[in-house]
């Protein structure tokens, strides 16, 4: 019996720590699996050949993805210059102002935004933002657009980033202790000016981080994106013109990625790179916010 | 100047109380729009049919095939993510309970994964179906997303277990049980509520997603009957049905939208009442 029990004690252990291994180098895998597949590319182009050349023709061979890039920096940017005010000033009001019947009814709204699906956002996109977007057009930049555009991207994106970056300004202004705020109020100084300098000026990490996180996830963001933007390969400053982000890219070709001679690897490429870059971005930030925490 | 601070802090009060209403606005805003527009085309046949020939050219029939696809997919994803995700869980909180240091670690590596988009696990998935050899099929579906929620669920399955007071994990190791057992008879039953939770989320993603599946699950407009057929999933339906040039599949594509936002509020209202539900007979 007591043999048994141990038998099966060691059994478990073993099956438990092989699953948290299996996962734990599972970003290890798929980056190994992707660039075994991108790897034919780089015996025609430099790494830095196909990042930053913007002629893109898969059929003659050149592959450019700098306008992908682009647009993917230029959604990106757009959602977060929308986001940034917003969830900074929500995230004080629900941790330092708000009556707590709100908190509780905040809390199903944050949790269903965030788990909305993104076609749905684009599906909304679609019937609100384009449409606004291309009534914008003509006031304000004197071309007509058809709204498919970076910047009904960077609207849409904004919605879905929120939640998200909402959620970790939320746990990091939790993690401010009352104490520090009552001995500035003590002080003399009103609610708004102790939140402006002990809440957020103490917390500047990770304000910071959330914000980095948060670009992350709009930079990675595929369908909704891809609904809304247009997918025209061609790098323009005008925010009512279509662009063409790299996980579009990706999603939009799967169909004739093997038609094409190295197509596949290109694309590939391209979701190689977008790992590396959201990996670093975000083992950077959340290696901030962790530190931020132990405090 | 006292003046001046009063003001400031009336104007910033009042802008961050705007904006966290207008979060509630935008979200019943998106809801209302979707059932606005996609109710005309909704009826019984878009739930309970599958396409019919030229479905996409205006024909009968309606989104079962999809409907189906996704479940099937979320349900198989689910489950291979409870497997590998409930005893990884268990055992960074039982066994690695002494050191902190490693736990955080390992906290902060799963807290990176999670941010990996979803279509970088769609194009490994990808790769991984041509190197087995297999085709887009329902199997190479669940798998993919089964990759995309399972560092999702470990971490909230962690998040559960870390409210669970240490007490009795002491007390239950000092009764002389094995950590096995531990894990399962107490750790297991205290986070139970909360796991319902986490379950039920990750399955809403699964779901919801539709980069993971655009290459892996394939496409088809009958119900997939084994494993190694193609399944059509809810977010690609109405994807493919938004690209047709035609009006009224494009009615369809927001009636399924409808459809598939129905499904994604349930998941999470039931979330929430099952886990009050059960959390009642638990110690605090």
């Amino acid at each position: 019996m007591q043999l048994r029990r141990q038998i099966i004690d060691k059994l478990n252990g073993f099956w438990m720590i092989t699953t948290l291994v299996t996962i734990l180098i599972l970003p290890l895998v798929i980056c190994i699996g992707l660039y075994i597949k991108a790897a034919p590319i780089f015996e025609q182009h430099s790494f830095l050949e196909l990042v930053f050349t913007s002629k893109w023709e898969p059929s003659r061979g050149t592959f450019g993805f700098w306008p992908f890039i682009a647009g993917s920096l230029y959604v990106t940017l757009l959602s977060f210059l929308f986001t940034a005010p917003v969830c900074l000033l929500a995230a004080l009001y629900l941790t330092q102002f708000a009556p707590r019947a709100l908190i509780r009814i905040m809390h199903p709204v944050i949790d269903v935004l965030a788990g909305l699906p993104s076609v749905i956002y684009g599906v909304w996109g679609i019937l609100v933002i384009v449409p606004f977007v291309s009534a914008l057009s003509v006031p304000l930049s004197g071309s007509p657009s058809s709204g498919y555009s970076v910047l009904a991207g960077g609207i849409v994106l904004a919605v879905m980033v929120i939640p998200y970056t909402l959620n970790m300004l939320i746990e990091v202004f939790n993690t401010v202790p009352s104490g520090l705020k009552e001995a500035s109020l003590s002080l003399g100084a009103t609610m708004w000016e102790s939140v402006k300098h002990v809440v957020i000026r103490g917390n500047y990490p990770g304000i910071i981080s959330a914000y980095g996180l948060g670009i992350a996830k709009a930079f990675g963001e595929t369908i909704a994106v891809m609904m809304v933007v247009g997918n025209v390969v061609k790098a323009s400053g005008n925010p009512f013109n279509a662009a063409y982000p790299l996980p579009a890219l990706i999603a939009n070709n799967y169909g004739e990625m093997l038609s094409i001679p190295m197509y596949d690897s290109a694309l590939m490429f391209a979701a190689f790179l977008l790992l590396i870059i959201i990996l670093v971005i975000n083992l950077f930030f959340r290696l901030l916010i962790h530190k931020t925490k132990r405090l | 100047m006292r003046r001046y601070k009063m003001l400031e802090e009336k104007f910033f009060i009042r802008l961050s109380a705007l904006f966290t209403y207008s979060l509630i606005a935008v979200l019943a805003f998106i809801i209302v729009v979707i059932f606005y527009k996609g109710f005309a085309a909704l009826n019984w046949d878009m739930v309970l049919k599958t396409p019919k020939g030229g479905y996409y050219y205006g024909g009968e029939g309606g989104v079962l095939n999809a409907i189906t696809g996704s479940l099937y997919i979320a349900i198989g994803a689910t489950l291979i993510a409870v497997l590998i995700g409930m005893p990884a869980a268990l055992y960074l909180n039982v066994q690695l309970i002494r050191y902190r240091r490693t736990q955080n670690t390992i906290r902060y590596f799963l807290d990176a994964l999670w941010g990996i988009p979803s279509i970088v696990y769609g194009a490994f998935g990808f790769t991984l179906m041509l190197f087995f050899g297999m085709n887009a099929s329902l199997l190479a579906g669940i798998i993919t997303v089964a990759l995309l929620i399972s560092p999702i669920m470990v971490r909230t399955f962690d998040e559960v277990l870390c409210t669970i007071p240490k007490g009795l994990h002491e007390a239950s190791l000092a009764l002389g049980s094995t950590r096995t057992e531990t894990a399962f008879r107490v750790m297991f039953k205290q986070g139970f509520p909360g796991f319902i939770t986490a379950i039920l989320l990750s399955f809403g993603r699964g779901i919801g997603d539709a980069a993971s599946v655009l290459f892996t699950a394939g496409y088809t407009d009958n119900i997939p009957v084994t494993l190694d057929e193609p399944a059509a999933t809810l977010p690609l339906a109405i994807f493919f049905q938004l690209g047709s040039p035609i009006p009224e599949v494009r009615d369809r594509a927001f009636a399924a939208s409808i459809i598939l936002t129905i499904i994604i509020l349930s998941i999470s209202l039931g979330a929430r009442l099952l886990s009050k539900r059960f959390s009642k007979t638990n110690l605090k």
